[in-house]
């Protein structure tokens, strides 16, 4: 057996979280190995599994107040790859388990098999590769070694991109094309930031990195390049120009998926490379340059969301803004402050609620487009009766994304404006402010020409059941809302304490 | 300067003057055969840096696979017609490229100029280990033992990459084969070079993977080899394409990732781990889980090679 | 100067080489090769750690090694999937341009398009 020191940092339960990417890998073979129908069916399969043993990771850090840790064939780093759990990792686990289930299960109308065919293209690739970006979002969320992570951010983007152009219109293979080219941008400038890392510390691993990190300058080139990678594929602004038409033009559960969970893979691991591995800048001078572009995301995403004139595209301009709401994280939550405590939580809640409410918004923009015909938001006089469900939805998502209680984005908002008042960084709670009056007036914007008079032709029946999952979603986000101080308490387990705190 | 010296400047430069060509080259296929040349210019600089399994993985794929997939693309590119509808990039745009490639390439050179004595480096932990895997080839043992579960990870990668591949097919093709390789039946050189270099090249293959435990070589390396062998042969159209739905290709395809899958979820039970070794037992294992690795690479490299499917099934 | 120094300032070089290339090159299939070029300029700055990195009786430290294998596959793969795309986006629309305003064209008669 390969030697191993007396495993100090494992702890009891770490197998799971090898049990938790190994599930949906083996998934993705078995499907690719039967085909035809099957690969629906091992989806669909995975599906309790999975959240099953998210649900139980979640469990074993509560009860332990601790992270999990799990060193891989038993030997630990710097030689040996580990994989962590901490608070915000299991969050974001049980989320991914929820969104995916919750997509998959709508997406069955769209990809099933059709009769009298053994095997059908867009299904089998559909099937395939959502359960490859669960297993990549997982490694993402657990992993703690910076090239695994480079794996995992590799399969995400081979998952994430032949979904946008799974209906093989020219309009999406060309958003495919131009989301593959910012990815392969992200992975490359990040794979470089790697190696410098490894030339100054010897190792990979986040928490060795953690202990042995002094500035150098191969660590501020490194932080730069890895950073400008990450945010390529998070569509921060100003490097967003691919998300609005890969995510309007992909199908409504694919949509779901990439814009509620897949924009956070490399977001997560931009949070672990800065709050985990970097020191803080004296100053903070890299995370007021994080907050700055995510307010220009949140103001220019907000008003471009305003003048779509296409229900999908808006929703999508809109994830644009949402995403800088996420980046004020780096300026509110890092270094020794009482209110970090609070910017944490209130960037985790953001991450979480945005998941949800988006999830359950592409969805029923997708029934809506299936229902109507058409997504043009001009044409929608009279479709909030012929269709209440999926309006409710919508706002109840709407909600959401304004910050209005009772919603987890209120609850994420008003951490956030606490912490920036606490801090006294004032600039950051007028741009939530803004943002919120602009997603007030989108969301308006999709609501009011529903709810006027007008006749409607349905082109087709309304789906009750698939209704039922985007409305279960969207419940989801506003239960956020009513979160336990327990919650957002674990949320801080294992947050890194690279400067001491109070 | 000793003679080493000047031979190393010289490699430099060279490398660095074929990537400006490929670069500013006006023509596409000119492009991709200073593609071409320049990985192999860059095989020698990894025998430079005492790199031999590198320097194999980057000729047989870096340069060679990836040279047959960009030349057999810019022919299809050419022969589809059609109207090139680039603009090119602005005036503001073509002040900015050098301004800030020079910066990245200037941080870079000084960063790497200034990186920390003594080198940092994992050689003696790797050492230690290697006894017990029973390995003389330390990369080998980083790959499929120290770091094992980022090369299965990196299989499964190959297997989404080939799916991601297909999707791009036709609804009506789905389950037909790719368009064959080649243009015409073979005849003279490339018949005897099938003849003669594909026997040849396979025996290679299967030598490097075989000697890749404890000398250079090993799966990814051999596989390219057998990968490449196979696609000459499907160049000449001796073979055609296999069908995307073929039991047997999805089979291949999946064997590397599963056995590997496999023996390490059985890691529990044989050596207290999920991907652990049990003691003694170690390098058999990890050259049964190569076998299978070479066998999915020689078979999943020729498939992203030959792309989506553009025939229909035969009824 | 040493061999590992000089393959380091190679290295950097490429990686500026490339991203100059992928910045001024509108043709999508340019820009794959320039990112080809920027990974192996990564590549040699893992290679020359290794260099430094002997010790223990290895003239090279193995992990940076066996990261940049990886690297060169997975790279192979990512050309792959983007030369999928953009001859798929030639066959529908007779051009490949990242443009989302150059015209779509239909196919010439010789490409048949789906």
């Amino acid at each position: 057996m390969i030697e191993t020191p007396p495993a100090l940092a494992v702890t009891a339960g770490g197998s799971l979280l090898m049990l938790a990417i190994l599930a949906p890998v083996a998934a993705i073979l078995l499907s690719f190995a039967l085909g035809g129908r099957f690969a629906e069916r091992v989806a669909l399969g995975l599906t309790p599994i999975g959240l099953a043993i998210a649900i139980a990771i979640a469990v074993c850090v509560w009860r332990s107040g601790a992270p999990l840790v799990y060193n891989v064939a038993g030997l630990p780093p710097p030689l040996g790859i580990a994989l962590r759990a901490d608070g915000i990792s299991c969050v974001m686990l049980v989320t991914a388990a929820l969104v995916i289930a919750a997509a998959a299960f709508y997406a069955r109308a769209n990809f099933a098999t059709p009769e009298g065919v053994t095997e059908a293209r867009a299904p089998l690739a559909f099937w395939i590769l959502i359960q490859a970006v669960w297993a990549a979002l997982t490694i993402l969320f657990v992993g703690g070694d910076l090239f695994n992570l480079y794996v995992a951010l590799e399969l995400l983007t081979f998952a994430a991109v032949p979904l946008v152009c799974l209906s093989g219109k020219p309009e999406t293979l060309v958003a495919a094309l131009r989301y593959l080219m910012f990815a392969l941008f992200g992975s490359v400038f990040y794979l470089l930031g790697a190696a410098l890392i490894y030339g100054a510390y010897g190792t990979l691993d986040i928490v060795l990195l953690a202990e042995r990190m002094r500035p150098l300058p191969a660590v501020w080139l490194a932080a730069g390049l890895m950073t400008a990678g990450l945010l390529a594929k998070t569509a921060l602004f100003p490097l967003h120009l691919w998300l609005p038409p890969a995510h309007a033009n992909a199908p409504a559960a694919a949509s779901a998926v990439l814009s509620g969970l897949v924009v956070k893979g490399s977001f997560f691991v931009t949070i672990r490379l800065w709050f985990t591995v970097l020191p803080s800048l004296p100053g903070g001078a890299a995370e007021a340059v994080l907050g700055t572009l995510g307010s220009a995301a949140i103001l220019f995403g907000s008003v471009l969301a305003l003048r779509q004139e296409r229900l999908k595209l808006l929703i999508a301009y809109s994830t644009l803004a949402q995403i800088g709401y996420l980046f004020l994280i780096f300026p509110l939550a890092s270094g020794a402050h009482p209110w970090i405590a609070d910017g944490w939580s209130g960037g985790m809640m953001q991450t979480l609620s945005h998941a949800f409410a988006k999830a359950a918004m592409f969805m029923s923009a997708g029934l809506l487009a299936e229902s109507l015909g058409h997504d043009r938001i001009a044409e929608f006089a009279g479709a909030g009766r012929a269709m209440p469900a999926t309006f409710f939805v919508l706002g109840l998502g709407g909600l959401s994304l304004m910050g209005l209680p009772p919603s987890g984005g209120f609850a994420a908002k008003w951490l956030l404006l606490r912490a920036s008042v606490a801090a006294d960084q004032w600039p950051w709670a007028i741009v939530m402010l803004a943002g919120g009056l602009l997603a007030a007036g989108y969301v308006y914007r999709i609501l009011a020409p529903a709810l006027s008079a007008g006749a409607i032709v349905l082109k087709a029946p309304p789906q009750r059941r698939r209704e039922a999952i985007a409305l279960a979603l969207a419940i989801v986000a506003v239960a956020l809302g009513f979160a336990p101080p327990s919650f957002f308490d674990f949320l801080q387990i294992g947050r890194a304490a690279t400067t001491a705190l109070p | 300067m000793s003679i080493l010296q000047v031979l190393d400047l010289g490699l430099a430069i060279l490398v660095l003057a074929v990537a400006g060509w490929t670069i500013a080259a006006r023509e596409l296929f000119a492009s991709v055969v200073g593609y071409v040349a320049y990985g192999l210019l860059l095989s020698i600089v990894w025998i430079r840096l005492y790199a031999p399994d590198v320097a194999l993985t980057e000729a047989a794929i870096g340069s060679g696979v990836t040279g047959v997939l960009l030349v057999t693309t810019g022919a299809r590119l050419r022969g589809a017609g059609g109207v090139e509808a680039n603009r090119p990039p602005g005036i503001s745009l073509r002040f900015l490229a050098p301004g800030l490639a020079v910066l990245v390439a200037a941080a870079l050179a000084a960063v790497v100029l200034l990186l920390p004595e003594p080198p940092t480096t994992l050689a003696p932990e790797a050492r230690e280990g290697l006894a017990a895997t029973g390995l003389g080839n330390p990369v080998t043992a980083v790959l499929i033992a120290y770091r094992s579960f980022d090369t299965m990870l990196e299989k499964v990668v190959l297997v989404l990459a080939v799916v991601g591949v297909w999707s791009l097919a036709p609804d009506r093709f789905w389950g037909g084969a790719p368009a064959p390789l080649g243009r015409a039946r073979p005849e003279g050189a490339l018949l005897f070079l099938d003849q003669a270099l594909v026997p040849l090249g396979i025996l290679v293959g299967i030598h490097l993977f075989w000697v890749g435990a404890d000398e250079p070589g090993g799966a990814f390396q051999a596989g390219a080899i057998l990968a490449a062998m196979w696609m000459i042969v499907m160049i000449s159209r001796l073979t055609e394409p296999p069908r995307v739905g073929a039991r047997w290709l999805r089979l291949a395809l999946i064997a590397g990732p599963a056995v590997f899958l496999a023996v390490g979820l059985a890691g529990p039970g044989m050596a207290g781990g999920f991907f652990a070794y049990p003691a003694g037992f170690a390098k058999p294992i990890i050259l049964f889980i190569e076998a299978f690795m070479v066998l999915s690479i020689a078979v999943t490299l020729p498939m992203l090679v030959a792309g989506p499917p553009r025939r229909s099934p035969e009824p | 100067m040493s061999a590992s120094t000089l393959a380091g300032l190679v290295g950097a070089a490429l990686v500026g080489l490339g991203l100059y290339g992928l910045i001024v090159n509108p043709q999508p299939l340019r820009k794959i090769l320039a990112f080809n070029l920027i990974g192996s300029g990564a590549f040699l700055v893992f290679g020359i750690v290794a260099r430094r990195g002997a010790a223990a009786g290895f003239p090279f430290d193995p992990v940076p090694q066996a990261m940049v294998i990886t690297g060169i596959v997975v790279a192979f793969a990512a050309s792959a999937l983007a030369v999928a795309l953009i001859l798929r986006l030639r066959e529908e629309t007779g051009n490949v341009s990242l443009d989302s305003d150059a015209p779509a064209k239909p196919p010439g008669d010789g490409a048949g398009a789906s």
